[in-house]
């Protein structure tokens, strides 16, 4: 049975971009997919260069409780996020990380990784890991439309940077859309087998 | 973006959306010191005020952005203030300067959890007693509780809307959370949104008497350097507004503050039912501690356990028939609050022991989680 509310946290380094990520993610179920949305951000020293956060909660109709009580989906951008936030992730949860700065450790659950900030840098600009992420959550997941998210990203980042976002999102949902792909030909061949 | 109503469909947070229903509001002048984690009300409003017109001070220090909003206003300006709690504790002084000159002005506390320098990026809502009575001598004030961004853009209108009707400083009792919460907030057309502005004096300047209480008890309020005559002061003072240092001046002084709010608090109090035609159980709460609430009784429905909510919009005055007749015909009411027992005091005090009275309060920092209020309710109805 589908779960009709999606409960979600972003996590990573201050700096990375984590808070306008869920902001992407929230707006674009928001107003673009018109759902219900709540965003609720980690803020304060804590959040500066230490484990930051952004918890986001979708749904079909309005939501109660707009804090995250057991994650669907957890995403994961540094080892700090992770090793913080792993226990709320929920038995069927997703785990979606950095494959470069997250070492996965005593997770057996669903989990889909991304080199995200080496694509980044490989773009030429490393702040874009996160709309990278972006891109590859709205792929994996589908937990918002890729019309929604792309019209977010155009609306939400720097004016003149349109464009270039774009890119690292497509990026980014490109390299999701070939992970599904790699995951059902191996179910496919197993099957045959 | 350069009209005050910023009409459209957004995804915003409490604090932007606070500001915005300010300046639907007809708000013009905003004076505040910044402080966590109300400082993006101030942002917000130093960003849209000049496109509209108005003007945007930072002040020294709260004391002063407390009085700098009483000086708009005097001046014809519907103002407000934004902070937190260190600063609502440095406008205490001069919140009562306002009530006792009638100086319609709003007051935001995005509140944290306290005392003193507290946990300033947590919430909490710790100062809902100091709300009513931080400044010094007895007095009736409005206080309003939001519980999302989509409620604290209607509630800050309704403020503003309050305090120009009733010559009375109004306070919106937010909280971090709710302040940092990102939500749909659906702004209307400017035509549809109704706005009250204080009662301008008619007749002869010179004979004007700017604190006689018109029909309505309430004293109509000239713009200062528009040539009525105009004497405001803290002191207790006459209808003239000249000190009268006397028992007599006081009583019908006191009784005019006290009055305007007292004998209109079927016009004053808002309070919002979820699920209470059957309830046994009634849950009392308000602002982000309210969702905690709502989430709360559609799981002890569940359970089958028939619980129902009743949030407070208005806080102060306190909805205390709402809470009487609910008393005659429930069991019990669990205050659901994040301090250690404020409003549950409240609650206590007009249930007369007609029902059981329950507290699931928190020290603060974080929200209360739904599954508290249900074991509360399991262990005692």
């Amino acid at each position: 049975m589908g779960k009709t509310k999606k409960e979600i946290i972003i996590t990573g380094f201050g700096g990375q971009g984590i808070v306008l990520a869920g902001r992407i993610l929230g707006q674009s179920a928001t107003l673009g997919d018109r759902k219900h949305s709540t965003l609720v951000q980690a803020y304060g020293p804590e959040a500066r260069g230490g484990a930051c956060s952004a918890e986001v909660i979708i749904s079909e109709g309005f939501i109660h409780y707009p804090y995250v009580r057991s994650a669907d989906i957890l995403v994961c951008m540094s080892q700090g996020g992770y090793d913080k936030f792993i226990s709320r992730i929920n038995d069927d949860g997703m785990l979606l990380f950095d494959s470069d700065l997250v070492k996965v450790t005593g997770f057996s659950g669903k989990s889909y990784s991304i080199p995200c900030t080496r694509m980044a840098e490989d773009l030429g600009r490393k702040m874009m890991a996160n709309i990278i992420m972006m891109g590859f959550i709205t792929s994996i997941t589908s937990t918002v439309s890729s019309e929604a998210a792309r019209s977010t990203v155009a609306e939400t980042v720097p004016k003149g940077t349109e464009e270039m976002n774009i890119k690292a999102f497509d990026k980014g949902y490109d390299y999701g859309v070939a992970v599904l792909k790699g995951i059902q030909k191996k179910a496919a061949g197993k099957a045959g087998a | 973006m350069r009209t005050a109503v910023n009409t459209g469909e957004h995804f915003m947070t409490g604090d932007v959306a606070c500001a915005e229903g300010a300046l639907a509001a007809g708000c013009r002048f905003f004076g505040a010191y910044p402080i966590t984690p109300a400082t993006e009300i101030a942002e917000h409003m130093s960003a849209r005020l000049p496109e509209v017109g108005g003007t945007f001070i930072q002040m020294e220090d709260e004391i002063a952005a407390m009085a700098s909003i009483i000086g708009a206003s005097c001046a014809g300006a519907k103002s407000m203030t934004s902070t937190s709690g260190p600063g609502f504790s440095l406008m205490m002084e001069n919140i009562g300067l306002a009530i006792i000159t009638e100086t319609p002005c709003v007051i935001v506390n995005v509140q944290r959890a306290g005392p003193s320098t507290g946990l300033p990026t947590q919430g909490a809502q710790g100062d809902m007693m100091q709300a009513k009575w931080g400044s010094h001598g007895h007095y009736e004030i409005i206080a309003l509780a939001p519980s999302s961004p989509q409620d604290i853009f209607y509630q800050t209108i309704m403020a503003f809307n309050l305090s120009e009707k009733y010559r009375v400083p109004v306070i919106i009792m937010t909280d971090e959370m709710i302040g940092h919460l990102s939500e749909r907030v659906i702004i209307p057309d400017a035509n549809e949104i109704k706005t009250v502005t204080r009662t301008l004096p008619k007749g002869r300047k010179d004979r004007f008497k700017p604190f006689e209480p018109g029909p309505d008890g309430i004293a109509p309020m000239a713009i200062a350097g528009e040539g009525y005559n105009i004497h405001v002061t803290g002191l207790t003072h006459d209808e003239k507004g000249y000190p009268d240092m006397t028992v007599e001046a006081q009583a019908g002084m006191m009784e005019r503050l006290v009055g305007k709010i007292r004998k209109n608090r079927d016009d004053i109090i808002k309070t919002e039912g979820y699920r209470l035609e059957d309830a046994e159980i009634v849950i009392v709460s308000y602002g982000v501690s309210s969702r905690t609430g709502l989430a709360a009784v559609d799981e002890a429905r569940e359970k089958g356990k028939k619980v129902g909510l009743l949030r407070l919009i208005t806080v102060w005055p306190f909805p205390e028939e709402q809470i009487r007749t609910l008393a005659a015909k429930v069991k019990g009411f669990i205050t659901v609050e994040i301090n250690l027992g404020q409003i549950h005091h409240e609650v206590e005090r007009c249930a007369g022991g007609k029902a059981e009275c329950m507290l699931v309060g928190h020290p603060g920092g974080t929200i209360i989680p739904p599954e508290r209020v249900i074991e509360t309710l399991e262990q005692h109805f």
